[in-house]
């Protein structure tokens, strides 16, 4: 692996970009096992969007550290830098917007962050979109039926434990992501669980959960190095 | 779930053009489908969405009666006018 030069942004931390590809591979390939399984075509569609958007933004970060391919295919779990937030299942709808919500929160403090580097600066477009997406579905679950409203209580409650980890390289980028976050929740009448935090996505150790991942997004370049369409 | 028609603004300057139509539970999901289905590929600037049930359209049956009568009133197309140059999506 090569170590590219980084940008250090406007908080003075330079950005992770081999860390941060590993979260948008690992959660662009989580929304595409949406793909034949969304609870409607128009949200099927809209999942395998927002999944083409971060693969984009993984190939180019990962493409700083060597071969994409080799860097997505041929690593173990221990060698993904990825954070544990990302590898976590889909579970129901609720999970799955719940994870987005946390996550893109953070990536579009991040993107925000580094004008200078051109993954960022372009991605932070997309991904105010994915916040907003996220947003949009976190009001109506929340704010939704009886039975909406559970599942997105359960949904906080598995994932907020994988929030710290998102800001041990920047901590500076948590207050505005507590105000947005914070602030979608209180209007979804949401609250914020109070739970442990889990952390070492970052130093490659990780849930079960990629071990399985991996398997199958790895298993035909296993199969047959090298092979083209 | 309610149907949803989809209008987009291809251009600053040319109007709305209905594109097709979705599903969805309420017009901000709407609306943002209709960006993911209709606008993946800068097909627009604006889009529309307006509930499938709020339009009110002429029925086939009714064709004879709404539209024949225009039929034999050729004066009415401004087919007499000369168009100046330069003049553009006419």
């Amino acid at each position: 692996m090569t170590e590219p030069v980084e940008g250090t942004g406007k908080h003075g931390n330079p950005l992770n970009s081999l860390a941060i590809g590993d979260d948008c591979l690992v959660l662009s390939h989580r929304l595409a096992e949406w793909i034949t399984w969304a609870p409607t075509l128009e949200e099927e569609v809209a999942l395998a969007n927002l999944s083409l958007d971060l693969l984009g933004q993984a190939r180019a970060l990962l493409s700083r550290h060597g071969d994409e391919d080799e860097l997505a295919y041929l690593r173990d779990p221990g060698e993904f830098r990825n954070c544990l937030l990302v590898e976590q299942p889909n579970g129901d709808f609720a999970h799955t917007v719940v994870r987005h919500l946390l996550y893109t929160a953070f990536l579009f403090e991040l993107y925000g962050g580094h004008p200078e580097d051109e993954v960022a600066a372009k991605g932070v477009k997309e991904i105010a979109y994915h916040r907003d997406y996220a947003r949009v579905w976190t009001l109506r679950l929340g704010l939704g039926t009886e039975e909406s409203h559970r599942r997105m209580t359960a949904a906080l409650a598995d994932l907020w434990p994988y929030t710290g980890e998102l800001f041990e390289d920047d901590p500076g980028l948590r207050a505005p992501w507590d105000a947005f976050v914070g602030g979608t929740l209180r209007e979804a009448s949401l609250a914020v669980p109070e739970t442990g935090q889990r952390t070492g996505g970052r130093r490659g150790e990780h849930t079960e959960h990629l071990a399985a991942l991996l398997a199958e997004m790895q298993s035909l370049h296993r199969e047959h190095p090298g092979a083209r369409w | 779930m309610t149907l949803w028609e989809v209008f987009v603004r291809p251009r600053r300057g040319l109007s709305h053009v209905h594109v097709g139509s979705l599903h969805a539970e309420d017009a901000e999901l709407a609306l943002r489908h209709a960006r993911d289905l209709f606008t993946r590929r800068q097909e627009g600037v604006s889009i529309w969405v307006v509930p499938a049930a709020q339009i009110t359209a002429s029925s086939p049956d009714e064709k004879d009666a709404f539209f024949d009568p225009a039929a034999d009133k050729p004066y009415r197309h401004p087919t007499f006018y000369e168009l100046p140059e330069g003049v553009k999506h006419l």
